[in-house]
């Protein structure tokens, strides 16, 4: 189902173009097939550039933060991953972004097929106002699941993926609003995982969470380390530490925000290579 | 030194006060009205009343024919005007960028709102009687009140919609839900109160009309045969009882209670099928 992105040259770039910071150290095996690569990304909200010449190249299977002050574009890039940004008024978005090498922001690209593929997770819990069995059905009936006992087979799946299984299972008709903030986030990446998404980007998961519940979000993004390839913005540099495999660090400039640095975690916590990123990274600015 | 936290500045007291009133003094006027209309109309008022021929010009007698006559009218108007309303409802509110044209609908319902409905009484008198060819029959004043509560029934359903939080919107795209999907699932569902809300405030108008049907549906007294036919409603019974009548003035109060009965039947019959909606999750 996946193109190759081996035979696709396009795919096999590694950014080292990009903005001066060599990315190709961060790639952990550098002929693994990238889940996610973004080549000279800009992205303009009307005549505004909030993101200028991105380039990235997500290695399968790993947690990248992607870290930057308030308003750098951190949310607008992970929109432009699932061409979420097509819903924004006066968002154009510039460059290439591949998906296992296919070229999503191309006019052909199934956007149905783009968003079961790649997951979305949001700041704020956003259940449907439905029972909690249907919000996970509806994705599934939608993406052609017709079978009721197949599609309760998944449901159970990833309820005990989620670590909701046993908190919920006999009360599925129930409302999902009558969860609680920390188990709809939950039911969210579990209605995500049914679909089951190649790679799942997660905006800032835990910030609405209080720091029980949102510690329990990370234990579980930890968990799916490995079968999922997630992008995780955040503001909390200690979550960044405790989950990403990969640190990138997005900085504001005049004409739009630009990649400073991306590194594996342990790289741009002890070495950073810019100076900018060891005052941040440290708490000293931003 | 710390005043009370009961102490309220005379500003917040005035506010509240002046708040009360104007709740109760509407309360007021409204059980005013209702003592007004159930102390004449309670007496002979029975199953036999609402379920009998009028005679005498509607001095005595029943009002069955009134009744079937203003339930076809309201069939014809809802049939008619709710899914052109739900229709025009969810496409307003699916403009997030304020096309040229969505902008034109709004500022013409606007308008149309404001008209009088006697105003659409002659409309439907020219359209809907002669063009059409309909006459002075149910069809007609159907037809005709549909056009008047339009306006109000779109901005009442277009304002319940937009309430549907945007995040079901994102989350629904996230997950490659189609529009019709997350509108039939979704959007209508959550929003299901609120259009309730709008029919009810869309009936209630029609009930209540009257200068608009003596110009489209007449006032024969008749059992209506077929939607072709002429009748003539609640409120015009009314009118014409009060107006034209001599002694007709028991039975017009006798008809006044019944149409208010027929509202707040109606009123809790959608607001219990809409806690039924709300509350329920859908399985």
């Amino acid at each position: 189902m996946h193109a190759n992105p081996v035979a696709d040259p396009a795919a096999r770039f590694t950014g080292s173009n990009a903005t001066g910071h060599s990315c190709a150290q961060s790639v952990p095996a550098a002929d693994a097939a990238p889940a996610l690569t973004l080549r000279d990304v800009t992205v303009a909200y009307h005549d505004r550039v909030v993101l200028r010449d991105v380039s990235l190249q997500l290695a399968v299977g790993r947690v990248t933060a992607l870290l930057g002050p308030s308003g750098c574009g951190k949310s607008s890039l992970l929109q432009c991953c699932n061409r979420l940004s097509d819903l924004i008024d006066g968002c154009r978005v510039q460059g290439n972004i591949r998906v296992f090498g296919e070229d999503i922001l191309a006019a052909a690209c199934d956007l149905r097929r783009l968003r079961k593929r790649v997951g979305m997770i949001f700041q704020k819990a956003n259940p449907f106002p439905l029972s909690i069995r249907r919000n996970i059905e509806l994705p599934l009936i939608e993406h052609g699941v017709r079978d009721a006992q197949q599609r309760d087979h998944i449901m159970e799946k990833v309820l005990r993926d989620v670590g909701l299984w046993q908190e919920v299972r006999d009360r599925l008709q129930a409302p999902a609003q009558s969860l609680s903030g920390g188990q709809q986030q939950r039911l969210c990446i579990a209605r995500a995982l049914a679909l089951a998404p190649d790679i799942l980007l997660m905006d800032e998961p835990c910030s609405a969470l209080d720091p029980i519940a949102g510690g329990r979000i990370e234990e579980l993004i930890g968990e799916l380390r490995g079968r999922y390839s997630i992008v995780l913005v955040t503001h909390n540099l200690f979550q960044a530490r405790r989950v990403a495999d990969d640190v990138a660090l997005l900085w504001p400039m005049p004409d739009g925000s630009r990649l400073l640095e991306f590194a594996p975690r342990e790289t741009i916590f002890s070495a950073p290579q810019h100076e900018l990123t060891g005052l941040y990274l440290r708490g000293a600015m931003g | 030194m710390i005043r009370s936290l009961r102490q309220r500045p005379w500003s917040d007291s005035l506010l509240a006060l002046a708040c009360t009133g104007a709740a109760l003094l509407l309360a007021g006027i409204f059980f005013f009205l209702l003592w007004d209309l159930v102390r004449p109309g309670i007496g002979g008022l029975s199953w036999q009343f609402v379920s009998t021929l009028p005679a005498a010009a509607g001095r005595d007698g029943g009002i069955a024919p009134v009744i079937v006559s203003t339930l076809l009218i309201l069939g014809v108007c809802l049939a008619l005007s709710v899914p052109v309303a739900l229709g025009t409802a969810i496409f307003l509110a699916q403009q997030q960028r304020g096309l040229p044209w969505a902008a034109w609908t709004r500022r013409s319902l606007d308008l149309l709102a404001a008209v009088p409905s006697v105003v659409f009484g002659l409309f439907g008198a020219v359209v809907f009687c002669e063009l059409l060819g309909l006459g002075y029959s149910i069809a007609a004043g159907g037809l005709t009140l549909a056009c008047m509560v339009l306006p109000f029934m779109i901005r009442a359903a277009e304002d319940g919609l937009r309430a549907v939080p945007r995040e079901y919107h994102l989350a629904a795209n996230a997950l490659g839900l189609s529009q019709y999907r997350l509108l039939g699932a979704v959007i209508l569902p959550a929003a299901a109160p609120a259009l309730l809300a709008a029919l009810v405030l869309a009936i209630a108008r029609a009930l209540a009309e009257t200068a608009a049907l003596l110009f489209t549906s007449g006032y024969v007294l008749r059992m209506p045969s077929s939607l072709f036919d002429s009748g003539r409603t609640l409120s015009v019974h009314i009118y014409d009882l009060a107006m034209n009548v001599n002694g007709g003035e028991r039975n017009a109060y006798r008809s006044a209670l019944v149409l208010l009965v027929l509202l707040l039947l109606i009123n809790t019959a959608t607001h219990t099928l809409s806690r039924c909606l709300s509350g329920k999750a859908r399985i």
